[in-house]
């Protein structure tokens, strides 16, 4: 019996490729088993290989695994693609209709299995999905009576006979597989699962569902590879809460509309990637001179250009942390599990409310779009906080002179108060200004606003800066990350745990302001640091040499070929270091 | 009631005396006023240049953004609230050089804003280069040998990009001005309006003399009929782009706003944010 399963459905693009994935993915998780699944794809719609790679186990599974025991094909390529990924308990189904020819050098052996040809034979080739998932079923052991709600969900409006040809598909390519496996069969079947259904989501529906959950109600963007689904989540919600989603026609429209919207009084923000957050530079800085709340979210990608916009990377750090001229106070957040990305996502706009600044939330494309298990989220948690805003009408100005909407206060926040608010009106600039708004060049006040807006800073109330699991007060070695890089981290902190090294793990949420006070006790309780990121710069190892210093007990684990780190090979990167 | 007075505030714009956008800014605050509206029910949103200051010279809340860019922030102004008035407004560089694509794409979308530009011909807070509207020929410090592309016609691109209302004034006419931007104001969608507005300090060739020489009003134009598209830009082309008045309106396309599924009657900014909990989880369901 397996305690964990990876499998991996692979062909053309375009060819439901996804939606053998996910059909099998759903009917995973109602049996109650936990998923990540992580999909390959290239940067075209017809065409090209893609791939969807599910990890299953009855337990929390936190990152993807290193190998595959279940391969499924649907054309030669995916064969060569990935049968390295393979081990001798491995096994490739393939479709018979394109003649599989296993590599002389493959571990696992390939069983032909008609896809094509029995879905046709039932009525149309596009059903060669379901006998696959059918055939896996087989593999698992599974009972094919799990499928019948699912697709009579999914299959349902199209009439009961779309239903039963279906789920015939799946009985066939079930019967046989088992009649193919022989004395093989069991050999895959996993350890039963609790039952229990949880939300099965990527990182970006968690994000849009943290807006919605936050208040906001409006949203202007531009689509953009891997953050589209954020906005396409809310052009379907927002029109149910009265708000909308404009898709602008640039992403400076978008950053300036979102800026507009909130200085309006509604929460707003934009999401996008790199090219996208590029553009936002100017309108970043727009959004911290005039202490308009602003929430972006950036998920990244291969970069730079056009980069690898359907791959795996964590190179906007800097950007992010530094982008925009001159001298802004702003906030940047980077979650690294389905639930942080709700909830950060809810502490960014209270954030950007409370202090007046731009907020900007970090994904990768790995969290962004891999699609994960999570317990569902807990309402009672969720709490909406909205700094000093006057909702009154107020009381007549002395000398009818402007409101005071940059009053030099203790804090440096001062109070917003919204257009059409009677004896409010202020005004705005990005032109350094006086308390009430107005130009003002003179250097005593630019001081006075500089130091104001920076103080709000200090203010600062974000929960759990850094995720942190430090068992030892004298560590062999820290390792640190951001973003979707902690599963695979996790895992090999218990790798190494169970080796006898003694690993502590930062993983760091909360990337400006730094968290230097709390990072450097870490470091400092290490005799290594290693800090593990998927760029070529080392940027996050260099944000901590920046802050805290450890130059000569810092080193890096960095990854810049559009794929994720799987724990294996960080493992043994890890392990070269300690040596 | 407010009157125009109402809509001034303290500060004394650092405009060149004679400067062309003077009139624009009070052809505002008078438009504000007779149309109704009270001061803290205007926004006036702006972009950057000579023009842009003018969000600082109005009594009413006021948003001077970053160049090219007051048309997408005044849309989220009003999207955000939807019984404010929001004008936006700015200079013939920031609508039609750097934000042009927003000018095209806030016309299309119609959502109900007035869009006042402030066109010289020339960029004047830079001191004097070329603008996208400078006459072919124009001799400027960024075109020493005189401007080599044909000067863009903002009411053509207008009308092409589908405005339900296009208009242009003058401004030492304050009086057409002014009923203009009133009509741009109680339009039901975006309104666009091109006003002349004289530099005269690195414009020496669109003077206001040259202007009065060469503008044509609509009105005098006999049978021309606003919601007639075809006549406007047939018109427009045939007066090349040198008329004032409301070249074309459209009364029966509705605005941005009252197009979007489910967009609240009420200003989202004053809509409770909180999910409850059924809503909330059943939201959740889905995922699961
Ligand atoms: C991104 C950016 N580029 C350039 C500038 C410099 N700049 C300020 S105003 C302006 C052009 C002004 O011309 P126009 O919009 O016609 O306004 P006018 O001064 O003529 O009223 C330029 C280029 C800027 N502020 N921002
Ligand atoms: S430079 Fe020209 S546009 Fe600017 S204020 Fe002077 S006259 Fe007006
Ligand atoms: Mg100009």
């Amino acid at each position: 019996m397996l305690h964990q399963l990876s499998w991996k459905v692979g062909g053309q693009q375009g060819e439901g490729i996804e939606s053998t994935g996910e059909i099998f993915s759903m009917a995973m998780n109602r049996l109650g088993y936990h998923l990540y699944g992580y999909r390959h794809f290239s940067s075209r719609i017809k065409g090209g290989h893609t791939n969807n790679k599910i990890t299953v186990r009855p337990t929390e599974v936190r990152s993807i695994a290193d190998d595959l025991d279940i391969l499924v094909a649907f054309d030669q390529e995916t064969i060569e693609v990935n049968y390295k990924e393979l081990t001798e308990k491995s096994i490739i189904l393939a479709d018979a209709k394109f003649k599989p020819v296993q590599p002389e050098d493959s571990k696992a052996p390939v069983f032909i299995v008609p896809f094509t040809e029995i879905a046709t034979e039932l009525g149309t080739s596009l059903m060669k999905n379901m006998v696959a998932i059918g055939s896996t079923a087989a593999l698992l052991n599974l009972n094919t009576s799990v499928f019948q709600s699912l697709v009579d969900e999914i299959f349902g409006r199209k009439g009961e006979e779309v239903v039963k040809k279906n789920m015939e598909a799946i009985q066939q390519g079930y019967d046989i597989m088992s009649e193919l496996l022989g004395d093989r069969v069991g050999e895959w079947e996993l350890a039963p699962a609790d039952g229990k259904r949880r939300m099965f989501m990527i990182g970006n529906d968690a994000i849009a569902l943290g807006a919605l959950a936050a208040g906001s109600r409006f949203m202007a963007a531009y689509p953009i590879t891997p953050a589209s689904e954020i906005m396409e989540y809310l052009i379907k919600k927002l029109p149910k809460f009265g708000g909308a989603v404009i898709q602008t026609e640039d992403e400076i429209a978008a950053a300036t509309m979102a800026i507009g919207a909130n200085y309006g009084g509604v929460r707003s923000f934009t999401a996008s990637a790199g090219p996208g957050l590029s553009l936002m530079m100017e309108a970043i800085g727009l959004s911290g001179m005039t202490e308009q709340p602003l929430v972006i979210v950036d998920t990244q990608r291969g970069g730079p250009s056009t980069g690898l916009p359907t791959k795996q990377e964590q190179s906007d750090l800097m950007a992010m942390l530094y982008g925009t001229h001159g001298e802004i106070p702003k906030v940047v957040i980077a979650p690294s599990t389905l639930e942080e990305a709700f909830f950060d996502t809810i502490q960014a706009f209270n954030i950007a409310e409370e202090l007046q600044l731009p907020v900007i939330i970090m994904t990768d494309l790995q969290l962004s779009l891999g699609k994960q298990t999570t317990e569902p989220f807990d309402y009672s948690k969720i709490e909406i906080r909205r700094g000093k805003i006057a909702f009154e009408d107020l009381e007549p100005t002395e000398n009818k002179d402007y409101f005071k909407r940059y009053e030099n206060t203790e804090d440096g926040v001062s109070t917003r108060v919204l257009p059409g608010t009677e004896n409010g009106i202020h005004h705005v600039t990005g032109v350094e200004h006086d308390e009430t708004g107005k130009p003002s060049e003179s250097a005593g006040n630019r001081q006075v606003q500089m130091d104001k807006r920076f103080r709000k800073l200090e203010k600062l109330n974000f929960d759990t800066p850094v995720y942190v699991n430090a068992p030892h007060d004298e560590a062999d070695v820290l390792l640190v990350g951001f973003n979707s890089t902690r599963g695979a981290l996790e895992e090999v902190q218990e790798r190494l745990t169970t080796e006898g090294k003694k690993v502590n793990h930062a993983h760091i949420r909360l990337l400006f302001p730094f968290p230097s006070e709390e990072m450097a006790a870490l470091v400092n309780g290490a005799k290594k640091v290693i800090v593990v990121e998927n760029n070529k710069t080392a940027q996050l190892a260099n944000i901590m040499k920046l802050n805290i210093g450890g130059h000569s007990k810092t080193h890096s684990i960095t990854k810049y070929d559009g794929t994720p780190f799987l724990p294996r090979e960080l493992e043994n990167k890890v392990k070269e270091l300690l040596d | 009631m407010a009157t125009f007075k109402d809509f001034r505030n303290s500060v004394k714009p650092n405009w060149c005396p004679g400067c062309g956008d003077f009139s624009v800014q009070a052809a505002i605050q008078r438009a504000s006023a007779n149309v109704g509206i009270e001061p803290h029910e205007l926004a006036v949103v702006a972009g950057i240049g000579c023009s842009g200051r003018i969000a600082g010279y109005i009594n009413s809340y006021g948003f001077h953004g970053i160049h090219g860019r007051a048309l997408p922030i005044a849309q989220g102004l009003k999207m955000a609230n939807r019984d404010l008035n929001v004008i936006a407004s700015g200079g013939d560089g920031d609508g039609f050089a750097i934000g042009m694509a927003h000018t095209v794409h806030a016309i299309r979308r119609n959502i109900d804003v007035t869009y006042v530009v402030m066109d010289n011909q020339i960029y004047g807070l830079t001191k004097g280069q070329t603008s996208p509207r400078s006459a072919q020929g124009f001799i400027t410090k960024s075109t020493p040998g005189g401007a080599i592309e044909p000067s863009l016609k903002p009411l053509e691109v207008a009308l092409s990009a589908g405005a339900t209302f296009v208009a242009q004034g003058f401004s030492t006419d304050i009086k057409e001005l002014t009923a203009l931007i009133e009509a741009g104001i109680q339009h039901k969608g975006f309104s666009f309006i091109n006003v002349f507005s004289p530099c005269v300090t690195y414009n020496k060739i669109n003077t206001y003399e040259w202007f009065k020489e060469n503008l044509t009003k609509l009105a005098d134009i006999e049978g021309y009929d606003p919601q007639n598209r075809e006549l406007a830009m047939q018109t427009v082309m045939e007066k090349e782009g040198l008329v004032t008045g409301i070249i074309y309106q459209d009364l029966e396309t509705k605005s941005y706003q009252e197009k979007v599924p489910g967009y609240s009657e009420q200003p989202l900014s004053e809509l409770d944010m909180n999910l409850d909990e059924g809503q909330f989880n059943d939201l959740v369901k889905e995922f699961m």
